[in-house]
């Protein structure tokens, strides 16, 4: 039985014009996301990572080759997509039931329908007693989940997920990817995870994928063979973890070069 | 910051400027006869007040004083209405901005009270002139608020209402526009205040309305106690009219900190 592939990217490259000439950030890339699966991207700063996001949310138009998703070529912003960056993007005037809602309440969601899967969703990030909270009122990691839930809340089948932790605390973050990992099970969906945290790459995927230094391509694929994608702090300490990790800091020469 | 502590600095506070009210009046009541400044430069406060009972019998203070509130009412609305809606618009289109802001920095720079005598000679002794010079001086505060504002908005915001298939309208109405009420309201206080100084500039220049009018009046007849008053009246006109915008900004902006909402 052939596989459902959910994210396709299709030999994209990436120019941005610039005062003499252009600037290639990605260069021939592929990738394709199967389905419920979650993939990495790691690779050094600049090398065009947030770029494939924005063409994977249809914020951007590639310059050369197309993505895909759920079979269907990204030409614009559509609903099977959503995406959470570093920043929580919480809107400060609204409550936290309502920045859950924001994404919905665009979509034309009935209001009956909204609130009930606000309040589902908040139940599950355990955040329920903080609905008419305001964003200031709340922790960095509490803000987090609830731009998870935001995300979560216009039910798409890609998540796009550029560092979404790498603003908040050691001991924050764990519980979050953990938090994050359980969510993605349950719900089946599929994501791509942008991150510079190799050892969140190894626990949270099935797959990560390397990018080399501007202009990106991806230059190495790692399966990650460890059980329990849905609890990443057991998996940190798995014997093979180590190995990976090693591979991955092998393959973006990290050690070999002054940062 | 704990509850406690709070309380004690808004009782301490409080209590250090009704102080200073204190010694301020009792300085303006008894200061000019210790110093022996004569009563036709500084007149101390009871002449005063003697002053603002007799001209609310005889010259028609409440009046006067009711005319210049209305002036500073509709210049300060018209103006902010004015300068919001240009401001908005402007900050919306990119190229609108590019060709208006050599013509919106000139009339910037252009003293807006200087205007006056030319609104005098258009509009003849009426409450208009008046208006028409506190809307000019109002507008550029509120509107290069509201533009700075519209620009600064965090494009990753914009972006994640784009990624939801968001119209430009949604965006203006679920992003830009709350964004921009906290800088709003910031120009908003100043304006409040400016609209006094062009209400009262007008006065000044021309009519027979007004505590401008007083103001000069008083001046023709060599009655310090009376300009005192009318000065007095102009400040009260001010403070309320900056209160009642620190009423509904405290209304709108509820969702803020508290302590970024307390600055007078």
């Amino acid at each position: 039985m052939p596989e459902v592939i959910r994210l396709e990217y299709r030999n994209v490259t990436m120019r941005f014009a610039q005062m003499a000439g252009h600037l290639t950030a990605v260069q021939g890339v592929s990738i394709a996301v199967r389905d419920g699966e979650v993939v990495s991207l790691i690779g050094p700063s600049g090398c065009g990572k947030s770029t494939l996001l924005n063409i994977g949310s249809g914020l951007t138009a590639p310059s050369e080759g197309q993505a895909f998703v759920d079979g269907d070529r990204v030409e614009g912003p559509n609903a099977h997509v959503a995406f959470m960056l570093q920043k929580d993007l919480l809107l400060p005037w609204r409550t936290v039931a309502e920045n859950v809602m924001f994404g919905v309440e665009i979509q034309g969601v009935a209001p009956a329908e909204r609130r009930r899967r606000a309040q589902a969703l908040l139940e599950n990030l355990k955040l329920a007693e903080f609905s008419g909270h305001y964003p200031h009122q709340l922790s960095g990691g509490m803000r987090q989940r609830v731009a998870l839930a935001r995300t979560l809340a216009v039910d798409p089948t890609v998540l796009l997920l550029d560092e979404p932790f790498s603003a908040v605390d050691a001991q924050t973050r764990m519980v979050l990817q953990r938090e994050l990992a359980q969510t993605l099970q349950r719900a089946g969906k599929t994501a791509l995870l942008i991150t510079h945290d190799l050892l969140e790459a190894v626990t949270l995927s099935d797959r990560v994928l390397v990018m080399s230094r501007r202009p990106g391509r991806i230059i190495d694929e790692i399966a990650i063979d460890i059980p329990d994608r849905d609890e990443p702090l057991k998996r940190r300490t798995h014997p093979k973890v180590t190995d990976y990790v090693n591979r991955l800091m092998d393959r973006l020469d990290i050690g070999t070069v002054p940062a | 910051m704990s509850e406690t502590t709070n309380s004690s600095v808004v009782w301490k506070g409080t209590a250090a400027s009704l102080a200073l009210l204190i010694a301020f009046l009792a300085a303006w009541q008894w200061g000019p006869g210790l110093l022996r400044i004569p009563p036709f430069i500084i007149p101390p406060l009871s002449m005063v007040a003697e002053e603002a009972v007799r001209m609310w019998h005889v010259s028609g203070l409440a009046f006067h004083t009711g005319i210049t509130a209305a002036e500073v009412l509709a210049g300060f609305i018209l103006g902010s209405l004015l300068g919001a809606f240009i401001g908005y618009l402007i900050g919306m289109s990119p190229t609108a901005e590019f060709a208006l802001s050599p013509y919106i920095l000139a009339l910037q720079i252009a003293p807006k009270v200087a205007f006056a005598p030319l609104f005098i000679l258009w509009m003849g002794f009426t409450v208009y002139p008046k208006i028409l010079v506190a809307i000019l001086i109002v507008f550029f505060p509120v509107m290069v608020n509201v533009l700075t504002a519209i620009r600064t908005v965090d494009p990753d915001l914009i972006n994640l209402a784009r990624a939801f298939k968001a119209s430009r309208a949604q965006i203006f109405w679920k992003i830009e526009f709350p964004a921009s009420l906290p800088p709003l309201f910031a120009g908003l206080r100043i304006g409040s205040t400016l609209a006094v100084v062009g209400v009262v500039v007008g006065e000044l220049v021309g009519g027979n309305m007004g505590l401008g009018y007083l103001l000069s009046f008083g001046e023709g007849q060599a009655n310090t106690a009376m300009v005192f008053v009318a000065i007095v009246m102009l400040t009260l006109v001010g403070g309320i009219a900056y209160l009642l915008v620190i009423l509904i900004e405290q209304r709108v902006l509820h969702y803020l900190p508290k302590r970024a909402q307390m600055g007078f």
